[in-house]
């Protein structure tokens, strides 16, 4: 087992950039002035001639990069995600997804772990924005390997992803080792009957403990990662529903056109089953730490373990 | 440029404003007023100033050009054709269901259309990064963007225009057809983004104000932005709207509208006793 890292999933994009440049010298990195924060910096301090700060001006450098990819580049687009995939949600429709051009767009500080910064900065809707974009793919990885290997993944698929980027460090989980990154397929983390919990990105590690508390009282919960949000593996979706009968989606997003809308939009055409959807409920975040936001929001470990008690009547 | 040579591209300029009204009338929709104002720029642009070839329109060293003001695309499609990228033919069926040609470019299916662009203010970023990955490269292609007077409301541009000038991109021709209109009415009445020119020259770009109509002017600018070195070029083509079709000319509600049959007729008819006056010269 590879050694376990407590780390942002900001900090892995950074050093996968950096890991993958030389293999892929078509690799460009942008900026709008947020580059330590991004950790684009790690990028940008090895190959400065590679690596273009537009400024505080998102909607241009969305434009650029999409310029860019016309010439072959593969351009990173990076901010956080409130800007990358909300202010510059239209150019990254036009520019960037209509043409169906090569161009990896990240949101990092997604969610409400942003934290201190508070909601203008909390962005719970990028997910929701960038599913909707025809040709888009939509990336949520979990931990620092996971990570790793979805910019890795982005890199070597042609065509425009979204790949959300987290502030808080979190503890890995995956093994680096052996861990494979498909596109599109989601992972069983734990087999279970009783129910399925589907989770996302940040959730995915607090789902984990909460399935294991569950056990210990005799819960056995299955819990599926899904690190694609679109295009979303609707077989491994399906399955858990026949098997389980149950399901509760787990995200750091609003549960309006998220991970939860995506896995009800799957079940509802494929096998109507009942759905508990935990996230942000239609509400903006505010300043605090971001554990205790987490914990105040209803996302952490203990409160999925009640959710699924509480939906399996127990 | 000798006389020949003019004539050549005012030729070529009325038959780019025939297929502007071909495609429009045909597609009972669209955009003539600021097809044909910049009508004589898509003509130099592809028939002298740019080193494209259409029989291989990716080519990797080509000049690239990006209409930032996108809705002008039956210009654009109407000097393409004529170039021979595709046939004449495409521009009846513009805006056709199953037709190459859409309502605005687009660069997947159009061969000679280097981005799709028709929101306003996208285009010139994406030219942007076009000229910074020629500068990447170490290739020596240039890159133009035309955009509208109007189109200049949009803060996008001065964002792109920022970059632009921040990072040298004199590989980069930003031409401005400023026929002085815009839906709502004139440019000056609902959005004022005069004086365009102080405003380029404010973010560091070389500044030229010519009569976008007169092809010595036209080539004098190029052959100018041609030499600047270390800052992108701007030439701010003064145009008028709807030229070459008299009743269109300055007038607002042929922005946005389709010529009926009449319409159509007289309007082909002028441009047509253009075209042999011109040839008989």
């Amino acid at each position: 087992m590879a050694e376990m890292v407590k780390k942002a999933t900001r900090e892995s994009y950074g050093e996968a950039l950096k890991e993958l440049a030389d293999q892929y010298p078509q690799m460009v990195v942008l900026d709008a002035d947020l580059a330590e924060a991004t950790k684009t910096i790690l990028f940008k301090k090895a190959y400065p001639d590679r690596f273009i700060d537009c400024g505080i001006a998102e909607c241009d450098m969305v434009g650029v990069a999409a310029g860019l990819a016309t010439c072959g580049k593969i351009p990173f687009a990076t901010s956080f995600a409130m800007f990358s995939a909300g202010r510059a949600f239209e150019q990254v429709r036009n520019s960037v997804g209509y043409p169906k051009l090569n161009v990896k767009i990240a949101g990092s500080h997604a969610g409400i772990s942003v934290g201190e910064d508070g909601a203008t900065h909390q962005c719970n809707e990028d997910i929701a924005l960038m599913r909707t974009i025809p040709g888009m793919v939509v990336l949520n990885p979990s931990d620092h390997y996971e990570m790793k290997a979805a910019v890795k993944a982005a890199v070597e698929h042609y065509g425009p992803v979204y790949i959300r980027l987290g502030r808080l460090a979190v503890e890995s989980f995956n093994n680096g080792d052996d861990y494979k990154f498909e596109l599109g397929k989601g992972i069983t983390l734990k087999d279970g009957k009783d129910i399925t919990i589907i989770a996302t990105g940040l959730m995915v590690s607090r789902a984990l403990e909460a399935v294991k508390a569950l056990a210990e009282q005799g819960i056995d919960a299955r819990l599926i990662n899904i690190h694609t949000i679109k295009p979303i593996d609707r077989e491994i979706i399906v399955k858990a529903a026949q098997e389980t009968g149950k399901i509760i989606t787990v995200e750091e997003h609003s549960v309006i056109g998220g991970l939860g809308e995506a896995v009800c939009s799957v079940l509802a055409e494929e096998y109507p089953t009942p759905v508990m959807k935990l996230g942000v409920n239609d509400v903006y975040g505010h300043s605090g730490p971001a554990v205790d936001l987490l914990d105040e929001f209803g996302l952490s470990a203990r409160h999925i373990a009640e959710a699924v008690k509480k939906f399996l009547n127990k | 440029m000798n006389n020949t040579e003019k004539k050549e591209l005012r030729i070529l300029a009325c038959k780019v404003r025939r297929g502007v009204v071909e495609g429009v009338y045909h597609a009972k929709s669209g955009h003539p007023g600021g097809s044909l104002s910049a009508a004589d720029i898509f003509t130099y642009l592809y028939f002298k100033e740019m080193r494209v070839d259409p029989k291989n329109p990716k080519d990797e060293n080509r000049d690239r050009f990006v209409l930032s003001k996108g809705h002008c695309a039956p210009g654009l499609y109407a000097a393409l054709a004529l170039k021979g990228y595709f046939p004449e033919e495409e521009l009846k069926k513009l805006r056709h269901i199953g037709a190459m040609l859409q309502g605005h470019p687009d660069m997947k299916g159009t061969p000679g259309v280097d981005m799709s662009s028709g929101s306003l203010g996208q285009g010139i970023s994406a030219a942007c990064g076009m000229a910074i990955a020629g500068k990447m490269d170490k290739k020596d292609y240039r890159v133009y963007a035309l955009l509208g007077d109007g189109e200049l409301e949009e803060g996008q541009v001065w964002e792109a225009a920022m970059f632009a000038a921040h990072h040298k991109l004199d590989n980069l021709c930003v031409i401005v057809d400023s026929n002085g209109l815009q839906i709502d009415g004139p440019v000056a009445e609902v959005g004022g983004p005069e004086p365009i020119d102080e405003k380029f020259r404010s973010f560091g770009f070389d500044v030229q104000v010519i009569d976008g109509h007169d092809f010595d002017a036209i080539e004098a600018a190029f052959a100018h932005a041609n030499t600047v070195k270390g800052k992108p070029g701007v030439i701010i083509a003064k145009t008028i709207k709807g030229k070459g079709v008299s009743y269109m000319e300055n007038q607002v509600g042929w922005h946005g509208k389709a010529p009926n049959d009449e319409q159509y007729a007289a309007a082909m008819q002028e441009l047509n006793t253009a075209l042999s006056g011109l040839e008989a010269e």
